[in-house]
């Protein structure tokens, strides 16, 4: 049995919206082991969005558990957690969330810079091995208004890749991106995965679940499917039968 | 938190907005340059108003015997032999509000060199004369103390009498003038000051040592009058009170007497400086007060906007871990980082525009360190302020929010 490195019990969170009470979730619970590739599913006010928060300890559920490698989050100061968020979690955003005008290296850095225990060399040495993972080896010292959609996820997936986290949280990651770059960032994922990384994805696209190997489905803030993928497809098989872009 | 990593994390964000920190960065070199700059125009303007009126000789203090009853007579001044040497060595020696004081003893008659002669009366006086009355010796030199201890027979003239004496044009320097049966050499000629408000030519007129005038001329051991001049305009009241206490002892007058001289001040002139500085020191504290304020306006919204505008950044910041603490420390080195290079160029920039309006356009420019003092202070205080006031609330945000701002 391998490490649990997210368990939720029974997580509610309800949100006061002038008099009313808006039920976001209404108590999910699961786990999910070391070296998994979540996809959570659910289309627009089904509770994804407030779930990742939690999960990426941005919020605090209003009731329930969520322990994340092992540590209790829900009763943590907003300081505790973003030192949290800064160890154990990596996120990659649907709009990138780079930092204008500012090297690749140096947006890979961002994380490290809040670690008080890292070495300038060494964070520097992090960022350019992220970098190499994730294929932007060449482009180091280009500036994030130099580089395209997909380049720039990749900067942000080197980004959420630096501090080596327990978990990393993609929140619509390919959603900015056209068919062919969208693929070569699931190809990215499934090579994570494959090489032992937990990755969450939240996404509306049903179709990112054929390459995930478990996924979750909400909606109204209940989980109504939660099912292991048998068939797991390869994003690479899947990206040399796109058709090429006239345009390209 | 490491304070070298947010150190280095302010700078790096400084650098890759070179256009938004330089903007911030000149509303308060503006603020800071504008305020020395306004000031020390001011301060010069007032001083060069100031000596213009004191040129008119508005600290002047007159000092005359005054006007004694005998029996019900009023009797003339100047028959009165009330000031005398030791009066004046008195007030030259325990004055302290007074720059300049002379005795004045005037003799009227005849000039004559050659085949010219002129009316006119001879003043004799002391070295301060000059000074007092803003006179300005062009050519030759004023006679010394030496002149005087020695009844020495010299003179200096004005441009009237130069006209009227010397009508060929010949250097004055050097010839001699008769006064009655007294031979007078000529040591200096005056600067033309023209006439006087009264009408009066202030160029007809010659000057000889007080000694000569009393002792060879009118032969008497007392004064016209002491003429003295106050170390400042606002304050001749003081020496005022000064003289009439010396003269007063020295005089051996009793509570219950009158003054046995009259003071008299150069009032109406003295009064117009006054009002003159004031108006303008209150147009100074306006101007300074304007312009800081201005400063101050500009330097508080353009910090407010960069936070503001900013507010997604510090949402991705917090995402990949930095606390609220380390956001509001970031803003806050970057603001005082601002600020104070802004308010440095600002005081440079002050100074060399003071400069140049001082050598280029030759106004009177006084910078005031007080000004430069309170700009800086004024101006990074502000720029400060309202770069951690609006840091301090997105420190508050919530991540969540902050990563949505638009």
């Amino acid at each position: 049995m391998s490490n649990k490195v997210i368990e939720l019990q029974n997580i509610r969170r309800d949100f006061t919206v002038g008099d009313e009470t808006v039920h976001a979730l209404r108590g999910v619970s699961f786990d999910i082991t070391e070296g998994e590739f979540v996809t959570i599913m659910g289309t627009s006010g089904s509770g994804k969005s407030t779930l990742l928060n939690i999960l990426g300890c941005l919020d605090t559920p209003t009731s329930g558990e969520y322990l994340l490698d092992g540590i209790p989050v829900r009763s943590m100061s907003k300081s505790q957690r973003a030192i949290l968020r800064n160890r154990k979690i990596g996120f990659v955003f649907q709009n990138y969330n780079l930092l204008a005008k500012t090297t690749a290296t140096e947006n890979v850095e961002l994380p490290l810079m809040y670690n008080p225990d890292i070495s300038s060399s060494e964070r520097r040495k992090r960022a350019e091995e992220a970098l190499d993972a994730v294929g932007l080896g060449d482009r180091k010292e280009h500036k994030s208004n130099q580089m395209s959609g997909g380049q720039m996820q990749r900067v942000a997936i080197a980004r959420a890749l630096v501090n080596n986290p327990a978990v990393i949280l993609a929140d619509e990651a390919t959603g900015n991106l056209d068919t062919r770059t969208s693929y070569e960032i699931l190809m990215l994922f499934q090579e994570l995965h494959r090489k032992g990384r937990t990755i969450i994805f939240v996404t509306h696209n049903p179709e990112i679940a054929n390459y995930s190997s478990r996924n979750i489905r909400l909606r109204d803030g209940h989980i109504i499917e939660d099912s292991v993928n048998t068939n797991v497809l390869s994003a690479e098989e899947t990206y040399r039968t796109l058709p090429k872009d006239i345009d390209d | 938190m490491n304070y070298t990593n947010l150190f280095k994390i302010a700078l790096k964000a400084l650098a890759h907005n070179k256009m938004r920190a330089f903007l911030t960065m000149l509303g308060i070199i503006i603020g800071v340059a504008s305020v020395i700059t306004m000031i020390a125009l001011g301060q010069g303007t007032q001083k060069s108003i100031q000596k213009e009126i004191s040129s008119m000789g508005s600290n002047i203090i007159m000092i005359h015997p005054g006007g004694e009853r005998r029996g019900g007579v009023r009797l003339d001044p100047s028959e009165m032999q009330t000031l005398k040497i030791q009066n004046f060595e008195a007030l030259k020696k325990e004055c302290m509000y007074v720059a300049a004081i002379s005795p004045y003893a005037t003799a009227s008659g005849q000039l004559v060199c050659g085949n010219n002669n002129y009316p006119t009366s001879v003043t004799g006086a002391g070295i301060d004369y000059i000074e007092i009355r803003q006179l300005t010796i062009e050519d030759g030199t004023m006679f010394t103390e030496s002149d005087i201890k020695t009844s020495a027979k010299v003179c200096v003239i004005g441009k009237t009498i130069v006209d009227n004496l010397f009508p060929d044009g010949s250097d004055p320097i050097g010839s001699t003038i008769r006064y009655n049966q007294v031979p007078l050499k000529v040591i200096g000629v005056l600067e033309s000051k023209g006439y006087n408000s009264m009408g009066m030519d202030q160029d007809d007129i010659v000057l000889a040592p007080y000694t000569t005038v009393m002792k060879r001329m009118l032969a008497v051991t007392h004064f016209n009058g002491i003429f003295a001049s106050a170390l400042s305009e606002d304050v001749t009241e003081y020496a005022t009170d000064e003289i009439r206490t010396i003269l007063r002892r020295e005089h051996r007058l009793k509570d219950s007497d009158p003054d046995d001289f009259m003071i008299r001040t150069q009032q109406e002139l003295s009064d117009m400086m006054n009002t003159t500085m004031n108006l303008l020191t209150t147009l100074l504290a306006c101007i300074a007060g304007i312009s800081l304020l201005v400063g101050g306006i500009g330097i508080m919204n353009i910090m407010y906007v960069s936070v503001t505008e900013r507010t997604k950044e510090i949402g991705l910041r917090m995402s990949v871990g930095a606390r609220g603490i380390d956001i509001l420390v970031q803003f806050l080195i970057e603001a005082v980082l601002i600020s104070v290079t802004g308010g440095i160029i600002g005081i440079l920039l002050g100074c060399s525009a003071c400069l140049a309006v001082k050598y280029l356009a030759n106004w009177p420019v006084y910078i005031q360190i007080w000004s430069v003092i309170l700009s800086f202070a004024v101006c990074t205080v502000t720029g400060i302020f309202f770069g951690w006031y609006p840091a301090r609330k997105a420190a508050n945000l919530d991540p969540i929010d902050a990563l949505r701002y638009e």
